[in-house]
């Protein structure tokens, strides 16, 4: 027994991939069998590759970074023009790894009524997986050209399933504009990549982060990975896809979809701090780590005020959110950028202060949060649109008199994501709050407000979608079925638990998780 | 001279791209736009694989000399499967686009549906 356990620890790395690949194509056949065990299948096949990274999480947690070389061989490179594919598994990864390891089974355990009236679900579930394989290959490789070659497989899959609605205008065009802009920035990404090639004749993370010399290539290289990346994220100015693939997408892709996005913030948190590593932590570069802080800062401020305003001004329930969704990942990015530019000399060696190290908690910890409260919102969004058949916020009303549930759900995501006791967005805005009045009182302020406003922003939705008098249009309303109340029972018991236990959550994952950001040489150790 | 003739192709073919894809209002262009910032990606890869008087890397039957590493060839046949899928997927999403709108101007086509 505990050979075999050992033996799926050992090629978890590779099995997590190839589970839902093999999956997404057999759905397919199994699916001419009948529906029922369609969904059946699917489930176990996620059920199954969440426990494998679970089992990953656990061993990567315990025992170090894991090296994984497909094809077997040592994981280390003697001549330099020795090219593998390998995926490493560090904190950073691992942590990432679990929120892409609870959302699309969640997602799929809410697409089982909410999609039941639906055709062509064989296709839909069979693009669920590939999209879910894909995100699970950028969070865990180790090599920039897979990561474009999955950042790819993610976003045709995203693309398609965001038209799943084809006969409305607004989804297709959605989705069109979300693949126009997916595959500008993979292509930009495949840019800098050759560019890294050019230099150091090597696509390995670890091995371009080992051989960095900083040179006027490598700035053009970290520019186009920048702008490709964050445009991949959602950072403001170019945001504009991101308010209609999450609106028009269902909302159990959408729950998907925040998870590729994050991967894609794992992606420029994994360039800034681990290939340009080496750099920022040199003794020369403070100036280059306070440039690239600042601009990160400035981004982030802009991406929470527009997200915050924009969102105020909508009309349409899962828009609203969306925006919420825009200015959420602008505190993550506010975190980050006030860490690097805390970077000072301490006895020899380029570090970040106390208070930028709490930042960067608070960030990465707003992360796993920030999928948690908006995958929730959405969910309850979806709920909304499923029994009410409505998502302007001018023509629902009076729903919590028939969705009792639906509405405790959407308290606590509203809770959570405004940043109120005791749930899991207060714990890590706190530490966010904390952290940055040390660094710089104003980001504070401009923090906490735009927190407050969206706070108004959601008592609003709550007041016009479930208060209000009862509307004879709404009145034969039931509640939904259980299927989506239980997924979303279940992100709203994880929030709730981590927002009374935050220690046990921050000191056992966030911390490895941040430690690893910061410590790039044992990234590098890890291959070399 | 000759040795920047393709770098400046490069740069060439991604600018024309990106305004093409910035500026252009028809759909069809915008998609070809793509497709061009693709081709000067892939030309940027092949090149970055020459050497010169180089030979294919079969070491069974070798000649002799210097062999080029396949590495940027073999990126850029895996770049260029994707690009078709990608490809495939855009022109099939504007033709949903057409068949709603009547029209393949970007212009026209914001706003949209808001039962």
């Amino acid at each position: 027994m505990n050979g075999v356990v050992d033996w799926l620890i050992l090629h978890s790395p590779a099995l997590i991939i190839a589970i839902p690949l093999l999956g997404a194509f057999l759905t397919i056949l199994i699916g001419k069998i009948g529906p029922r065990i369609r969904n059946v299948f699917v489930i176990i096949i996620m059920a199954i590759t969440s426990f494998l990274i679970l089992l990953l999480v656990n061993d990567v947690f315990t025992n170090g970074i894991r090296t994984y070389v497909f094809g077997g061989g040592s994981t280390s490179i003697e001549s330099s023009y020795a090219i593998r594919i390998l995926f490493e598994i560090d904190g950073l990864n691992a942590f990432i790894a679990i929120i892409a390891a609870i959302l699309p089974i969640v997602a799929i355990i809410y697409s089982w009524a909410f999609m039941k009236e639906h055709t062509g679900l064989d296709k839909y579930y069979t693009l669920i997986l590939l999209m879910t394989a894909g995100m699970l290959g950028m969070i865990l490789t180790g090599d920039l050209f897979n990561f474009f070659v999955f950042l790819e497989i993610t976003s045709i899959a995203s693309a398609a399933l965001i038209a799943f609605y084809l006969d409305k205008q607004n989804s297709i065009q959605a989705a069109f504009k979300y693949i126009v802009i997916s595959a500008i920035g993979a292509l930009f990404l495949l840019f800098a990549v050759a560019l890294f090639y050019g230099q150091y004749n090597a696509l390995n993370m670890a091995v371009i982060a080992n051989n960095i010399s900083f040179t006027f290539i490598d700035k053009i290289a970290l520019v186009v990975l920048f702008a490709a990346l964050a445009m991949k994220a959602g950072i403001v100015p170019m945001h504009m896809w991101l308010p209609d693939a999450y609106g028009r997408a269902p909302a159990s892709i959408t729950v998907i979809l925040i998870g590729t996005t994050l991967a894609s913030l794992y992606g420029l948190f994994r360039v800034i701090f681990t290939i340009y590593g080496k750099y920022l932590f040199s003794f020369d570069s403070t100036q280059m780590a306070l440039t690239l802080g600042v601009l990160i800062i400035i981004l982030a401020v802009v991406t929470i005020v527009i997200g915050v305003f924009m969102a105020l001004k909508q009309n349409d329930f899962k828009r609203m959110i969306a925006f919420a969704a825009i200015a959420e990942i602008g505190y993550m990015f506010l975190a980050v950028g006030a860490a690097l530019s805390t970077y000072t000399f301490e006895r020899g060696a380029a570090i970040i202060s106390a208070s930028g190290q709490m930042a960067l908690k608070g960030g990465i910890f707003h992360i796993f949060n920030d999928a948690l409260d908006v995958g929730l919102l959405f969910l309850v969004a979806g709920a909304v649109y499923y029994a009410a058949k409505e998502t302007s916020l001018n023509k629902l009303g009076g729903l919590a008199r028939n969705m009792k549930y639906t509405t405790v759900f959407f308290l606590i995501g509203l809770a959570a994501v405004s940043g109120l006791p005791p749930m899991n967005g207060f714990a890590s805005k706190l530490i966010i709050y904390q952290s940055m009045f040390q660094i710089n009182p104003l980001l504070t302020i401009v923090a906490i407000l735009c927190s407050i406003l969206l706070l108004a922003v959601f008592v609003k939705v709550f007041y016009s979608v479930f208060l209000g008098p009862k509307l004879p249009k709404f009145s034969g309303v039931k509640e939904v079925p259980k299927s989506m109340l239980i997924a979303m029972g279940i992100i709203a018991s994880i929030i709730v638990f981590i927002g009374l236990f935050p220690n046990i959550f921050v000191e056992n994952i966030v911390t490895p998780a941040t430690n690893a950001l910061q410590n790039a040489t044992s990234y590098i150790g890890g291959v070399l | 001279m000759a040795f920047y003739v393709p770098y400046i192709a490069v740069v060439a073919l991604i600018l024309i791209g990106l305004y093409a894809v910035v500026f252009k209002r028809n759909l069809i262009k915008i998609v070809i736009g793509i497709t061009f910032i693709e081709c000067g990606v892939n030309l940027f890869l092949i090149t970055l694989g020459y050497r010169e008087k180089s030979i294919a890397p079969i070491y069974t039957s070798s000649p002799g000399g210097i062999m080029s590493l396949p590495v940027p060839q073999a990126l850029t046949l895996t770049s260029i499967v994707i690009g078709v899928a990608v490809l495939a997927l855009m022109l099939s999403l504007v033709v949903h686009i057409y068949r709603h709108y009547k029209t393949l101007d970007a212009r026209k086509i914001i706003g949209g549906d808001e039962e």
